[in-house]
């Protein structure tokens, strides 16, 4: 530039640079201030916390109205019995309510398999929620083992939850906060799909009775396995302690354990019509606990085949002695 | 209406088409997924997919019948195709133009002037073509390394799209994850760029289906040229002039694209879309007859010489698995294209491409990585199969994939088997339950299967010192808790085996049993008990997904090797 030019670089043109120079490092002063670092890093892991721990979703409890067990093969027939005998939807269900339902959804494996929950019973619990709870909204949700768009859409829970009115949440990382449970000693810092819980009132479970070789059955506690993030597969080193803690940190509404089929063996992914048993019965309880002791039964196993249900009982969260509450029966056909 | 015009809207229309079946390949019910969009049509137009598999295979696959429209329609009407249907080609059209349109006049018709080195591309396409045409040698379709309609079609499902949807995730529940985007991210920028150095570089230098088009417009009917010999040669026409053809005078027919440019540009109205050759002289494709012979004779050698690897004979990679219903390798490769639907599509996003791990020829090609994607390969699926084009994958239906209804007798389709690695098993090497492979093996009966063993804990020897009911009171101290989780037990000196219920630091309670040996003082074993896993070879298919789950998340301890896949035989394991 020609005033840059020694010759005629005069007063003006030095003041005018001298302002920039000073405006530039007092720009970099000021730059190196706000960002300026005395400690460094401290090793730790930034995480999101949107929910510190899961709600309590239970309802208060009423004695001689806990679970229920109705036998029959329509699945729709005996959801809804069930419930009925529980005192109807309308105790669990208030209008207004935002309704989160968690099927096992956990496989890419057509509904006549059994690997997962029936598509009926979850129309038939949204159903519910709208006509009889007026619910507000219900959400379906699940973070499942195999691909989540394949299992929502071969499962066909997807699409029964789509024309029953309820929307589908498919398990996205921003939708996992990390969260501590209580007097836990897995479920330190882990991510736990916690955003579709964020607004509701009412959570419920829905999961078939299935073989486990690991834990000895996959029933309605193993079925909040599907709230876990990350690599939870880690947890199987201790699965029972896992169930109990899950059990320890999901308080549900209630929860539905379909055994209209059993998975006899070859669970929990099944996988052949030959792996199940018709067995016919529906049950639907306020106690997870009790809900898992009777369903062991059709697999023919003893509540002391499975380790879980005796930490969980020390651990609060129900009672493996389901006779004690007096289970209401009733069959429809 | 311009014909330019004419012409912008269609490659408006082309791209945009392009886009939306990039888009659409998303696995889902709604209107803008997968359902029943034909997402493989411009493949399927693409003359060069077709001549490459007819010239590997011997045979005109009946899905690509739409090129032999295009080739008719060519045939007629010239190289159409680039200037007005091609995706990649409108982009080097649009970047051209915006990099070049400040430039002076005169700048721009040096621009566009014919270069000797245009001829480059009909080397190309020789070397390319020879190295699928000769079967009784070594047959390679690579065409789809350049082939404009493959590159772009990959650039955008493997690079562009995941990485723009990244925020939303419009087009998969999860993050997509696709291995050498570096690669195709670097082909795709560098050929877009060019064009900020000559416009359309890729076109008129490289491009393999051009050269094809360019050849085979030699007889096409109506072609651009002069309806006057002389002119004032003010060679505005080369301004925009999209091929670098020169119609000012001897127009080298094979380079137009059919741009139109010249026509609108031409103040005297001295160019037109005609049945007679220029009147100022036209010239087919420059292919010298050396050039021709060297790229023929480098073609047909370049594939032995690449399979000196024995990549495809002792020395074939077994990390290398194929999706299912993938040919025998040597048939792959005569098939595959390189687009990358098939990784698209695949709802796991288990399929990757290939690095060179399967030879350089199997570059892009598709192959598994269980340690991507949401869960190997799924037993309920084959849209792999359904989308490819050439069918390098065949269009297998489920119930040939898992060896039921009429394929009963031919068993499923293995991918290949998986391998335990005993070193880093958890419950083979380091003592801790675990068997998630079992737990996710999706076949029935499963595949992998399990036999108990009971593992004395490291200083898990104790001495008895009384009894109370169930409870044992011992010599040592021992962790409060660490063994009431339901997998440890206690073995006594009389073979009395009991479950740990609870401990505290120097007490154990033990479950109830029916078990009727009596609990004795004296020396005891806590044990941990073991499932380990085994692998049923008979049964495996080697679909991933105990790879996919297994808990040792590095190195995983259960890895899928391509023994025993179906598609080859000399890869098999099995006796029977």
């Amino acid at each position: 530039m020609a005033d840059q030019n020694q010759t005629n670089f005069g007063r003006r043109q030095l003041l005018a640079r001298g302002v920039k120079a000073a405006a530039s490092i007092a720009a970099a002063g000021s730059i190196a201030y706000w960002l300026y670092d005395r400690n460094g890093p401290n090793g730790d892991v930034e995480t999101r916390a949107n929910l510190q721990q899961l709600p309590d979703l239970a309802v208060p409890r009423k004695n001689g109205q806990t679970l229920s067990i109705v036998q029959g093969s329509d699945r729709t027939k005996t959801v809804n019995k069930a419930i009925d005998l529980l005192g109807g939807i309308e105790r669990f269900i208030s209008p207004g309510d935002v309704v989160v339902i968690k099927p096992n959804v956990a496989f890419a494996s057509p509904a006549f398999l059994g690997a997962t929950a029936h598509p009926d019973v979850v129309a038939a619990v949204i159903r519910l929620c709208y006509d009889r709870g007026r619910a507000k909204k219900v959400i379906v949700t699940d973070n499942p083992i195999n691909d989540p768009a394949s299992c929502f859409a071969i499962s066909g829970i997807g699409k029964a939850a789509t024309l029953a009115g309820a929307d589908v949440v498919m398990p996205k990382d921003n939708l996992f906060s990390n969260i501590t449970l209580d007097g836990g000693v897995l479920i330190k810092d882990y991510p736990v799909f916690t955003a579709p819980l964020e607004d509701a009132n009412k959570l419920i479970g829905i999961g078939p009775v299935k073989d486990h070789h690991r834990s000895a059955a996959s029933m309605s506690m193993k079925n909040w396995y599907g709230l876990l993030g990350g690599r939870r597969n880690i947890f199987h080193q201790d699965i029972n302690t896992i169930i109990a803690e899950l059990s320890m940190l999901v308080k549900p509404t209630f929860v539905l354990l379909d055994g209209t089929t059993t998975m006899m063996t070859n669970g929990p992914t099944g996988g052949s019509v030959s792996d199940l048993k018709k067995t016919n019965t529906m049950i639907a309880s306020a106690d997870m606990v009790a809900a898992d002791a009777f369903g062991c039964s059709l697999l023919n196993r003893k509540p002391a085949d499975l380790p879980y249900l005796a930490l969980a009982e020390k651990a609060g969260a129900g009672t493996a002695d389901y006779e004690s509450l007096k289970p209401l029966r009733a069959e429809v056909t | 209406m311009k014909i330019t015009t004419v012409r912008r809207i269609s490659q408006l229309f082309f791209f945009a088409l392009f886009v939306w079946f990039c888009i659409v390949a998303t696995v889902g019910e709604k209107f803008w997924q997968i359902r029943n969009w034909p997402i493989n049509w411009i493949l399927q137009l693409d003359p060069l997919v077709a001549l490459g598999t007819i010239l590997s295979t011997g045979k005109f696959y009946w899905p690509l019948h739409c090129a032999l429209g295009m080739v008719i329609v060519t045939i007629i009407f010239g190289r159409f195709f680039c200037g007005w249907v091609c995706p990649f080609g409108s982009i080097h059209h649009f970047v051209g133009y915006l990099g070049n349109r400040s430039k002076k006049v005169s700048d721009k018709i040096q621009l566009n002037k014919y270069r000797k080195a245009q001829s480059l591309k009909y080397l190309i396409l020789v070397f390319l073509l020879a190295m699928a045409a000769f079967p009784s040698l070594a047959s390679s379709l690579q065409t789809g390394l350049l082939d404009p309609i493959p590159l772009v079609t990959r650039s955008f499902n493997l690079v562009l799209l995941p990485v723009l949807d990244r925020g939303t995730n419009l087009t998969s529940v999860a993050a997509r994850f696709y291995e050498l985007g570096w690669l195709t991210l670097t082909v795709f920028a560098a050929a877009v760029l060019l064009n900020l150095v000559i416009p359309r570089f890729y076109c008129r230098f490289l491009c393999p289906l051009g050269a094809f088009f360019g050849i085979i417009s030699r007889f096409s009917i109506w072609r651009i040229g002069k309806t006057k010999s002389e002119c004032i040669d003010c060679k505005l026409c080369e301004k925009s002039c999209e091929g670098g053809c020169e119609p000012s005078g001897n127009i080298k027919i094979a380079e137009c694209v059919l741009c139109f440019n010249c026509r609108d540009d031409c103040k005297h109205n001295l160019i037109a879309y005609q049945t007679v050759p220029s009147l100022a002289g036209e010239t087919p494709a420059d292919v010298s007859r050396r050039g021709f012979c060297l790229s023929l004779a480098g073609g047909v050698l370049a594939v032995p010489a690449v399979r000196l690897s024995g990549k495809l004979a002792s020395n074939w990679e077994s990390s290398l698995i194929r999706p299912p219903g993938a040919l025998e390798e040597r048939e792959f490769l005569k098939r595959c294209i390189k687009c990358g639907q098939c990784m698209r599509i695949c709802p796991t996003n288990v399929i990757q491409p290939a690095g060179i791990e399967a030879g350089l020829e199997g570059l892009w090609t598709p192959t598994l990585n269980n340690r991507i994607g949401s869960s190997g390969c799924q037993l309920n699926c084959v849209a792999c199969g359904q989308v490819c084009s050439t069918s390098a994958i065949r269009p297998i239906t489920l119930d040939e994939k898992k060896g039921e209804g009429d394929f009963a007798d031919k068993g499923p389709v293995k991918l290949g088997t998986a391998f335990i690695d005993r070193n880093r098993c958890l419950p083979w090497s380091l003592d801790k339950p675990c068997i998630v492979c079992q737990e996710n093996c999706p076949v029935s009966p499963k595949a992998i299967y399990t036999r108990e063993s009971f593992s004395t804990v490291r200083d898990g020897v104790a001495l008895v010192k009384s009894i109370t009911g169930s409870t044992i009171l011992i010599d040592r101290r021992i962790i409060p808790g660490k063994f009431g989780t339901g997998d440890y037990y206690v073995l006594f000196e009389n073979g009395a085996r009991r479950k740990i219920a609870a401990n505290a630091d120097d007490s154990i309670g033990l479950s109830v049993s029916d078990e009727k040996t009596p609990l004795i003082t004296g020396k005891i074993e806590i044990q941990v008990c073991l499932q380990r896993p085994y692998i049923d070879i008979e049964k495996c298919i080697g679909c991933g997904v105990c790879e996919h789950e297994c808990p040792v998340s590095g190195l995983r301890a259960i890895r899928v090797s391509a023994e025993g896949e179906t598609r080859s035989k000399n890869r098999r394991l099995l006796l029977r």
